[in-house]
């Protein structure tokens, strides 16, 4: 069966989606994702979606349900690398992906997933205070 | 008001609705629509082909470049031979779903249009027409 990969890199899980993706393949990456959050015991997932040309409500639903998902699962999603007519046509679309984490690119995202997960643990990063 | 070419997709499945993205996009970039017209195009084409597929029990699509004097315009006509949609105006409003979904569907891609319109009847089907000129 077709699957989008999940990369471990060490406490996160890293899915850049590059294909098009049909519904069905959209929900396997839904059960697949927080699969892999418990079994891995992952503290962060970033979704790369630089390669998509669009997101429809569809695929803005399964992004917003893999962040409410992981974070019961004690894990944060940062999506990065929207493309610009894709975020000027979600808003229009009615989309705004409430609760769902984003930043410009992987590098940023990092930075993201690494400061909150610092701020939730305790007098990590507050040394001093 | 011309229609210069067109084109017929059948839609069964959700595979049927990534191959009318692919080709609402390769009709929108050959037509010199800009790069964010384009997007809001496909975006709108995936959620009215999801529709037929999902509510309509499937149908077809129809791609047609217009020409209407001195502009050009995609339509996109969805058909099925669906249940219909007893209440239009109530399936518009944002949040209303009947398929698990946000309930954006359809109102999200009337905002992506110029002209919309929906002919549903319940028990016979829906027809819906998706325009968007070139700016």
């Amino acid at each position: 069966m077709e699957r989008i990969p999940i990369l471990k890199m060490g406490g996160y899980l890293l899915v850049t989606i590059q294909v098009d993706m049909h519904d069905r393949l959209a929900l396997t990456l839904q059960d697949d994702l927080t699969d892999r959050i418990v079994k891995t015991h992952a503290k962060g997932v970033l979704i790369d979606i630089s390669s998509l040309e669009v997101v429809d409500s569809f695929i803005g639903r399964m992004l917003c349900n893999i962040a409410a998902m992981s974070k019961v699962l004690d894990a944060e999603t940062v999506v990065v690398g929207m493309r610009p007519a894709v975020a000027i046509t979600l808003v229009e679309l009615g989309l705004s992906l409430k609760g769902v984490r984003t930043a410009l690119n992987v590098e940023k995202g990092m930075i993201a997933l690494e400061q909150s997960i610092k701020r939730r643990m305790p007098g990590n990063g507050r040394l001093g205070s | 008001m011309a229609v210069l070419a067109h084109e017929m997709l059948s839609l069964k499945s959700s595979e049927d609705v990534v191959l009318a993205r692919q080709l609402v996009r390769k009709w929108a970039v050959d037509m010199g629509f800009s790069l964010v017209d384009q997007t809001k195009i496909v975006t709108a084409a995936s959620e009215l082909a999801r529709n037929t597929v999902l509510h309509g029990g499937g149908g077809t699509m129809q791609i047609e470049s217009l020409n209407d004097q001195d502009r050009r315009g995609l339509k996109l006509v969805f058909e099925d031979q669906g249940p219909g949609i007893p209440d239009v105006e109530r399936a518009l409003r944002d949040g209303f779903t009947t398929g698990g979904g946000l309930g954006l569907g359809l109102g999200g891609a009337r905002r992506l249009s110029n002209d919309f319109d929906i002919q549903s009847c319940p028990g016979e089907g829906t027809r819906i027409h998706f325009t968007r000129w070139r700016s």
